[in-house]
């Protein structure tokens, strides 16, 4: 059985704009051990799905309308705030995309690392520090000792990440998610954070939530990927498959739209016309559906469901969205 | 045509004082943030300048066009020396070097119009008749692939995108012959990165400009650049064509750089051998005394007698490329 489940889960936020579907019946499972990349643009709903699943959506404006997160036999959506509390940044920790805001600059810290231990482990000051102090050592942050005194200003971008790893993993999570956990960093950075992220799994066997726009940083790192666009997953399925021979347009669209270290410079990019979809005034039917090259007209009127995806290369289950990509030899993206 | 590099930068530096004044007026420290910076520029070229943050790569993109002035060195713009040029000397030039800004939110006065965001430049500088400047504002826009029609609305009307295009309408207003793209794409999403880039690339034929191109994602370089130079800490480190930078790096530095990069590809990404680099960029505030890559390099050992870390090399030129590294060349 998954070790988190995922079903239908829709959220709406009633703006001045109209009320917003952000997330609009997702539905994933993730397994012991294992990545699962979450790719889209931004507004596609990937950080809003993980928002709620922690039960972090401030409400109101926003409406969790339907929906379960099953974990360990128990609906997350329905806990109270105490239980939930209990389980967030314990069995369930998260990693937020800024490290210059996501620490207070207030307290050093080892203030901020102790007091994760404290509340949950219900450990002494002397224990937790020496606690925390290997938890920074496990990330590669030099003379942790010392580190415990300094505020977070003191730190560079790079080390603060670093923190907010290891003070993510101090409970030894089972699940992990990380929200563009090195958008803000340089590569050379990035590149040290992500090799730490796959050494911890390996160690403990967290399951990670990667969300990401960079599709190099997801092809390194997941095992699955799920792709969304306005709120809906749009195609899912095995990292080496989806990149393989991408089944939805979007999905196409948005590899082709990468420039990679070694493609032909002398052609354009291939690019997605127009612009991601203003979630308030949706077009009918499918979404991407106005920034499509093979919508028919049936696209316009029906909203196309997931689907298994007939590819006899395939090594693991794949759905898409898209009916139009069913009549295709969906070997057609990829590398030709 | 003429010989001289359209843009020559030589020995630049920009120093700014931090901290505070101490008891005779002068400020305690000096942040060099470029420190001896030079490249030069073919005409009808893009030359990518790339480095992570704080390698002062804007900071050399600002003195070219006048937004900070040099504290020493030379910049030559088709033979002119630019720096130490009064505010009316630099008049001429402000025409002909424009710059595309990073954050397509904060680079448009949210209380202009797209007309009158277009049609300022050619009335500060006089260039054509009042009647004329709406009609050239409204070919500017076509040229960028926005509908014309739209030229009396406000920029908070327009995506991401379709502001960044404003952008560039507004540098090309003045028909000039340099443009300073500062991490021009680096804000948007991946599928509307690629139209840009797409748009940048066509403009550049057919208005017959040059670019620097400022960027710190390698692979935009790669696919828009025809020579690159890599800074690191205040200084150029490597500078070559774009296929011997990526086919054939020989600088620690850029060798680094090109494999911390994330391949959009599962079997390559992970099949590749990847050095990752241990430490943080050193603080410009206090250097390290030698090469300033010297303490993350992973070769440094290789060099005897300790050299990187007392010695600072110089950009060396060799083959038609220019490489600051003490590390033999069959490295």
């Amino acid at each position: 059985m998954a070790m988190l489940s995922v079903r239908d889960l829709t959220v709406r936020f009633d703006t001045h704009h109209g009320n917003v579907r952000a997330v609009d019946g997702v539905s994933f499972e993730l397994e012991e051990g294992e990545t699962l990349g979450l790719v889209g643009e931004s507004g596609s709903g990937k950080s809003v799905t993980n928002l709620a699943m922690m039960g972090l959506i401030p409400q109101p404006p926003g409406v969790i309308e339907k929906g379960e997160v099953l974990y360990n036999g128990r609906d997350l959506l329905k806990l109270a705030p105490r239980e939930l509390q209990a389980l967030r940044g314990n069995e369930i920790s998260m990693i937020f995309q800024d490290p210059m805001t996501s620490l207070n600059p207030l307290l050093t810290i080892g203030q901020q690392l102790r007091e994760v231990l404290e509340i949950h482990k219900g450990q002494k000051r002397r224990e937790a520090s020496k606690h925390c102090a290997e938890a920074l050592g496990d990330v590669g942050i030099p003379a942790p000792e010392s580190r415990l005194e300094q505020y977070p200003h003191e730190l560079s971008g790079g080390m603060r990440q670093r923190v907010m790893i290891a003070m993510a993993l101090l409970c030894d999570p089972r699940v992990l998610i990380a929200d563009e956990p090195t958008t803000a960093l340089d590569v050379t950075i990035q590149a040290q954070i992500l090799e730490l992220m796959k050494d911890l799994q390996k160690r403990r066997g967290t399951a990670i939530i990667l969300i990401t726009h960079d599709l190099g940083v997801v092809a390194g790192m997941s095992d699955r990927v799920h792709v969304m666009y306005a709120g809906k997953l749009v195609e899912t399925g095995g990292v080496s498959d989806l990149f393989r021979a991408p089944a939805h347009p979007y999905t196409a669209g948005l590899l082709g739209s990468v420039p990679r270290l070694n493609s032909d410079t002398s052609e354009s990019l291939l690019s997605i016309p127009g612009a991601p979809p203003d979630l308030a005034d949706l077009p009918p039917g499918c979404a991407f559906q106005p920034r499509c090259t093979i919508s028919t007209e049936a696209c316009m009127h029906t909203e196309p469901p997931l689907e298994t995806v007939l590819d006899s290369n395939s090594k693991s289950a794949r759905f898409v969205a898209c009916p139009s990509s069913m009549r295709r030899d969906p070997a057609f993206g990829g590398k030709s | 045509m003429s010989s001289a590099p359209l843009l020559d930068v030589r020995d630049l530096h920009k120093h700014f004082p931090v901290g505070e004044k101490g008891l005779f007026g002068a400020h305690k420290q000096l942040l060099k943030a470029v420190n001896g910076v030079s490249f030069s520029l073919e005409r009808g070229q893009c030359l990518g300048l790339v480095g992570e943050s704080g390698c002062g790569k804007s900071t050399v993109a600002r003195a070219v066009v006048g937004l900070h002035p040099a504290t020493s060195g030379s910049i030559r713009f088709d033979g002119n020396e630019l720096v130490g040029l009064s505010t009316r000397g630099w008049l001429p030039y402000r025409r002909k070097i424009q710059m595309i800004f990073q954050d397509p939110y904060a680079s448009l006065d949210p209380r202009q119009t797209v007309s009158s965001i277009l049609t300022e430049p050619s009335k500060i500088h006089g260039l054509s008749k009042p009647r004329e400047r709406k009609l050239h504002a409204m070919q500017l826009l076509e040229a960028v692939g926005l509908n014309p029609r739209h030229i009396n609305r406000y920029p908070h009307e327009f995506s991401g995108g379709q502001r960044q295009r404003i952008g560039i309408a507004r540098a090309l207003a003045l028909e000039p012959e340099l443009l300073i793209c500062d991490e021009p794409v680096s804000a948007l999403d991946v599928s509307i990165q690629a139209q840009i880039i797409n748009l940048m690339g066509e403009l550049k034929e057919r208005f017959n400009l040059s670019y620097l191109f400022i960027a710190h994602d390698l692979a935009v370089v790669r696919h828009i650049c025809d020579s690159v130079a890599v800074m690191y800490l205040g200084r150029v480190v490597e500078q070559a064509s774009r296929d011997e930078i990526f086919n054939d790096p020989r600088h620690p530095y850029t060798k680094s750089l090109l494999s911390a990069v994330p391949v959009p590809d599962p079997e390559l990404e992970r099949a590749r051998e990847r050095i990752v680099l241990e430490g943080d960029v050193p603080s410009p505030l206090d250097p390290p005394p030698g090469c300033s890559f010297a303490p993350r390099c992973p070769w440094r050992h290789e060099v005897p007698d300790d050299r990187c870390n007392r010695e600072i090399p110089e950009l060396v030129e060799r083959d038609g490329r220019k490489r600051s590294c003490f590390l033999p060349l069959a490295h």
